[in-house]
């Protein structure tokens, strides 16, 4: 082994932790799967409504500029629910981890100086800039980071998963209560909607973050749970949150 | 077990749901057959609402005024069969619904001994697998109901109904006893509309649409359903959709 292979050995830092890793590509492939697979359900009726009922003849709210596709439901269904199953039980399973092991307040959760309006504003220009938020290079997620991220796993999720089973009319039998909750099946479906457009919306800024950070180390982070970056920076000032 | 879960399945809804969840090792017996990841899928979700439907709960029923005005006709919304055409014709007077297979009794149903029978007048929100839902007013007699004065035998496991237009499904006890499944030939207050279904279609209230058929042609008592068709346990199973609509 020769000595330059030494030091990028030991200029490797710890990353992520493997249930970090695994549970974040079991999510990517379901999230994919469910996607494409809500696509072409969608496909079906591309027209959205409010309250109960809604149909081709009636009035819509948004028809949204897709072709009719009647063809696509079966296979649709059949890979929205198998990823919609695995999406759940890895969702669980990251959630119970992150609890019991801390995750959630050591990492996800904005420490008291992050939370103070300079430091976000300075946050959220260092984003503006376009140049690299730091994600990559912190000690600690930015708070906007942990914004998103507590958004997503404590907010938009669980509106997608309860919206989703409002469709089901054997779940809505044992729980009429989602009805209630959603304003009726129909707006449980225009909410399943506009919370996919979100969840597209968080990738989409997911992947210019990852794209603006230095990609490959990122990447390798993920994978191997190391990277070449020091997890442990310079001290983030209050005027440069990197 | 078999024989205490198949007395409790004939003695009530609170028992019932009892036998349902325990009867759920016989579906996978002599249930359909979906092999691979969709198939542990779709066990996964009716274990989990069998669970959850475990006390046999109604599902919700609306006033009249919550009806729909436009109620969509689809698939089949004219049967082109020239015994269903003459029947059609003559207002469904020489109309019959055998029932037949694992009962005491097998019987062959007119529509006016239907309508002698109990009758369940329901609103309810139909959900289609295509995304659309609209209310409908359904009147009929309960299958359940059906199925007690022909005598089901204790071996029964499946409810299989065949329809004029081809169409063919498989219904375990726990949906097929539902309260809420019902051979209607009444919509919104008249008689079932040929494009509904006349003279009389079937509503399966906790599952899409699709499972409840319309034009109804035969009913028949089974112990298992693997050997149907394709072993799916219904037409539509065969076209690549669950055998389970209730997601």
């Amino acid at each position: 082994m020769t000595n330059a292979m030494t030091a990028r050995v030991e200029k490797a830092v710890p990353r992520h932790p493997l249930w970090v890793r695994l549970t974040h590509w079991v999510n990517t492939g379901a999230f994919l799967a469910l996607l494409v697979s809500g696509f072409a359900i969608l496909l079906a009726l591309p027209r959205l409504f409010w309250g109960e009922t809604g149909a081709n003849d009636a009035l819509a709210w948004i028809v949204l500029p897709l072709p009719v596709n009647l063809e696509q439901t079966g296979w649709g269904r059949n890979l929205h629910f198998l990823a919609a199953w695995i999406f759940v039980l890895n969702g669980v399973l990251y959630g119970l981890v992150a609890l019991a092991s801390g995750h959630f307040l050591r990492r996800l959760t904005p420490e008291r100086d992050q939370l103070h309006p300079r430091h976000i504003a300075a946050d959220i220009r260092a984003h503006l800039r376009l140049t690299g938020s730091g994600a990559a290079g912190a000690g600690r997620y930015n708070v906007l980071q942990k914004l998103a991220y507590l958004a997503v796993i404590l907010v938009l999720a669980p509106v997608m998963l309860l919206s989703g089973l409002t469709m089901s009319p054997g779940v809505t039998a044992a729980y009429p209560e989602l009805f209630t909750l959603f304003g009726g099946r129909q707006s449980a479906r225009t909410i399943h909607f506009l919370s996919a457009v979100l969840f597209v919306g968080f990738l989409l800024i997911h992947l210019w973050q990852v794209l603006a950070n230095g990609p490959l180390d990122l990447m390798r982070g993920m994978i191997t749970g190391r990277s070449a970056r020091p997890k442990s920076g310079p001290a983030p000032s209050e005027e440069d949150p990197r | 077990m078999s024989d205490l879960t198949r007395r409790r399945l004939m003695l009530g809804s609170s028992a019932l749901g009892i036998g349902g969840v325990l009867g759920g090792c016989e579906l996978i017996e002599s249930g359909p057959r979906r092999s691979g990841l969709y198939g542990l899928s779709d066990t996964l979700t009716l274990a989990t609402q069998r669970f959850l439907l475990r006390d046999q709960p109604l599902v919700r029923e609306f006033g009249r005024e919550a009806i729909s005005a436009v109620f969509p006709a689809i698939n089949t919304t004219d049967p082109d069969n020239p015994d269903y055409r003459r029947s059609k014709a003559a207002e469904f007077s020489d109309w019959r619904l055998p029932v037949s297979g694992l009962v005491e009794r097998p019987a062959a149903f007119t529509l006016a001994e239907l309508r002698a029978m109990p009758a369940r007048t329901q609103v309810t929100l139909h959900s289609c697998e295509q995304g659309w839902s609209a209310i409908g007013g359904w009147t009929g007699v309960s299958l359940s109901h059906v199925l007690a004065s022909v005598g089901l035998k204790p071996e029964a496991r499946f409810i299989v109904i065949r329809a004029v237009d081809g169409w063919w499904d498989s219904y375990d006890l726990f949906d097929a006893l539902h309260p809420q499944t019902i051979l209607a030939y009444g919509m919104n207050g008249g008689d079932l509309p040929v494009a509904h279904g006349a003279p009389v279609r079937l509503r399966v209230e906790r599952q899409l649409g699709y499972k409840s058929l319309k034009y109804l042609a035969s009913i028949e008592a089974t112990d298992r359903v693997d050997g149907l068709g394709q072993g799916r346990g219904s037409m539509v199973s065969e076209m690549g959709f669950s055998w389970y609509a209730g997601i």
